[in-house]
């Protein structure tokens, strides 16, 4: 099959494309940007004009629910939802059950994914074994022989500092990136909102700052003694963004991505207990969410995400401290990426680098670009159309998003996996 | 906007009762107003009238309580209503049964009123959202964030003593981290126009955010206590010295416990005020609880008066529309 994309406006900030051009695909692969190669016969057009073309995006967290949580979601129906969205790679969390510490399960994982080739799907190993916090997973063969890209302990933090030393210690002689979350379980103490003026008024339990920045203070310590590579995942508040980026400056080897969300929202959307705005790590200030917008105009975030969470209904149907965490994010990520350049926060190449190419490095991945020769993964989405969010609507299963009735700009027309269309509006 | 107005139906009047966060000053006043002419029905030879008849009215308490769970039954037989009693023990939601497939349950049996008492904050709002449009929700109390009756009959009992709010300076003292009686205090007492709010506790026991209520926060008796109208304890729950809040009851009650060489420091006719049940030697002492200043037994009988007029503005507000429409 020979596929042309005609007249789209392209950006590609990994090869500084910016324009309207032509893209030329065969084989799944992009043979051609700008001029035509000799004897290309497309056997399908797809009109781009007036549409921007970017590479497909990369979704450095997205949770699948399978296998374990069918009910909420599965490889299937999630994969279909991250085409609808213009993904083209999600990175699955180990938190499955069973957990991803076995070859066994990832590669349950990637052949599902492949039968039902919506999206690329790479995983992550569990950091240790069960997620339990005691011993280390089989890291090097988990990377070996079933190719996960990274090890992380999910939402599970590890209490025992020895034995997260021990786990970047290995991780980094694996050569393998160490996902974190940072959360200091006694600080949270089961919580379920920002410790502030909402959980005050509320009567929530409460999950105070520190109990993110005493997490990132330690990873940071224990980084800089190991040498491990680390990205610190859906950072919520604006001081440990700040420490993070200094370690950076200084040298140190992280990155840094924050969920969509916490770039929109603030612990006041809760209202009377709206608990789709029920997030683990919570929702948090309005100087948070503002220092969260600056880390990304200042680049000192690497890459947003949609820290996808599918759940049924009956997960949000209880009082907000019983309701399960997380949000349907994948359908929205990229409208709501819109909106920041709409806000002037960045650029629209900044921001599609951040969706795009930023998350393909910390992944250690070959996507996130449009380079000739390489795999056609590619998203074409109309920056003019308005569309109001209606979870009804979404391919995911989980219908759980804060966002609905939302006026959002920008929507998805065609995404394309390997130059095959899996997704057209 | 549309979430604080769950509260109202569509003709603007009360049809749940779950927090004081939110309502305006004519409201409460309606309110204190309504209890007070439902104070005499129980000094009657008759304790009853007629307005709820026929009306089933479900205590659903899915935590203990006896004082609350009392008045709400003695309010209901007042106003001539139906009574049904159902505790709830917590370990039934380990049975797998969720909230909402009870509350359907509940429903079938055709009820016009839940009232509610849940260990989980915004249970009652939960509960409000989710019920058929016939029926009446009032919150009895959810986990640490309102206890809309309490605060009311406190502000009711205040006004039998003090007339004008907009003078008053009014002390909370205790565990305000954990109280819901707090939360919904603070709210009414800012809503009638108090003008100075103190919340007098250690930092252990007061959220970061406070002060954002409209409080002044005072970690000294001596100070706090300095030339105020109204004393309201608060009770001091014993698994509190667990999870390192305090050191014991001891160094509790030497500094924030409320005794009779302390109350001097406030006004002369200085009322004290606890939602109970008191813990004595812990929180307060014994001679001011039982002293001419205590107000508490009085807040008990207020109760019913404020239990009787919520839950007549509430259910009756249905007769009140259908006889209209007629």
């Amino acid at each position: 099959m020979k596929l042309l994309i005609k007249q789209g406006h392209i950006i590609d900030p990994a090869n500084s494309i910016d324009g309207v051009h032509d893209i030329y695909i065969a084989n799944g692969k992009i043979v051609a940007i700008g001029k035509k190669p000799d004897g290309f016969k497309a056997t399908k057009t797809i009109d781009a004009t007036d549409q921007i073309v970017i590479p497909g995006i990369v979704d450095l967290c997205t949770r699948l629910r399978e296998p374990g949580q069918e009910y909420k979601g599965t490889i299937a129906s999630e994969t279909a939802a991250a085409a609808a969205g213009g993904i083209t790679t999600v990175c699955v969390p180990p938190d499955t059950d069973p957990c991803i510490d076995t070859t066994a399960v990832a590669e349950l994982i990637h052949q599902r994914a492949t039968a039902a080739a919506n999206c690329h799907v790479v995983t992550q190993a569990a950091l240790t074994l069960g997620l339990d916090g005691e011993f280390l997973s089989e890291m090097a063969t988990l990377k070996t022989q079933a190719h996960c890209v990274g090890v992380s302990n999910g939402l599970k933090p590890v209490e025992n500092i020895l034995v997260m030393r021990r786990a970047m210690e290995y991780a980094a002689s694996c050569d393998m990136t160490v996902f974190l979350h940072a959360e200091d379980p006694g600080l949270s103490n089961n919580g379920c909102a920002h410790e502030g003026v909402m959980s005050t008024r509320l009567g929530l339990p409460a999950i105070p700052e520190s109990a993110e920045t005493a997490a990132v203070s330690r990873d940071l310590m224990l980084i800089e003694q190991t040498g491990v590579r680390a990205h610190f995942s859906h950072i919520s508040s604006a001081n440990a963004l700040q420490m993070i980026a200094q370690a950076k400056q200084q040298g140190l080897p992280v990155s840094v991505d924050v969920s969509i969300h916490h770039l929109h929202l603030t612990d006041l959307d809760i209202g009377f207990f709206d608990s789709n705005c029920h997030v683990i790590p919570p929702l948090r200030s309005q100087r948070d969410k503002q220092g969260l917008q600056q880390g990304v105009k200042q680049n000192s975030i690497d890459a947003l995400c949609s820290d996808h969470q599918p759940h049924c209904a009956d997960a949000k149907l209880a009082p907000f401290s019983a309701t399960e965490p997380g949000i349907s994010g994948l359908e929205t990520l990229l409208p709501l990426s819109l909106r920041l350049v709409d806000e002037n926060i960045l650029d629209l190449k900044a921001l599609i680098q951040k969706l795009t190419v930023e998350p393909a490095k910390i992944l250690g991945i070959d996507a996130g670009h449009l380079s000739v020769n390489t795999t056609a993964d590619i998203c074409i989405y109309n920056p003019a159309t308005n569309w109001t969010v209606n979870a009804e609507n979404f391919v995911s299963t989980g219908h759980n998003t804060p966002f609905a009735d939302w006026e959002l700009q920008g929507k998805v027309t065609h995404t394309l996996l390997d130059g095959k269309i899996v997704y057209q509006s | 906007m549309k979430q604080t107005d769950i509260q109202f139906d569509q003709n603007g009047l009360l049809r749940h009762f779950l927090t004081i966060d939110g309502l305006k000053r004519n409201v409460l006043v309606d309110i204190l107003d309504t209890a007070e002419n439902f104070a005499t029905v129980g000094t009657q030879q008759v304790k009853k009238v007629p307005l709820l008849r026929g009306k089933t009215i479900v205590n659903l308490f899915f935590e203990s309580s006896t004082r609350t769970r009392t008045t709400f039954e003695l309010a209901a037989k007042r106003l001539s209503a139906d009574v049904l009693n159902i505790n709830i023990d917590t370990s039934s939601t380990s049975k797998g049964e969720s909230l909402l497939d009870m509350l359907r349950n509940l429903e079938a049996m055709h009820c016009d009123m839940f009232v509610v008492r849940h260990h989980q904050s915004g249970a009652a709002h939960f509960i409000a959202q989710h019920v058929s449009p016939h029926i009446s929700v009032i919150n009895a109390g959810d986990g640490q964030h309102a206890h809309p009756t309490q605060a009311m009959l406190d502000m009711f009992t205040i006004r039998r003593h003090k007339q004008d709010f907009t003078k008053l300076r009014v002390a909370v003292i205790g565990d305000i981290m954990h109280s819901r009686v707090a939360r919904s205090e603070i709210h009414a007492l800012n809503t009638l126009g108090v003008p100075e709010i103190r919340v007098i506790a250690p930092n252990t026991l007061i959220p970061p955010a406070t002060d954002s209520m409209g409080v002044h926060v005072y970690h000294d008796m001596e100070q706090g206590l300095k030339d105020v109208d109204v004393v309201m304890m608060l009770r001091l729950q014993r698994e509190r010295m667990q999870g390192a809040l305090l050191p014991s009851e001891h160094e509790y009650f030497e500094t924030y416990g409320l005794t009779s060489e302390k109350l001097k420091l406030a006004k002369v006719d200085a009322i004290v005020m606890h939602p109970g049940p008191i813990n004595r030697g812990v929180e307060i002492e014994s001679a001011v609880a039982d002293g001419p200043q205590s107000v508490i037994l009085e807040q008990v009988t207020n109760g019913i008066a404020i239990r009787m007029a919520v839950m007549s503005m509430t259910l009756g507000r249905q007769t009140a529309t259908e006889g209209k429409a007629t």
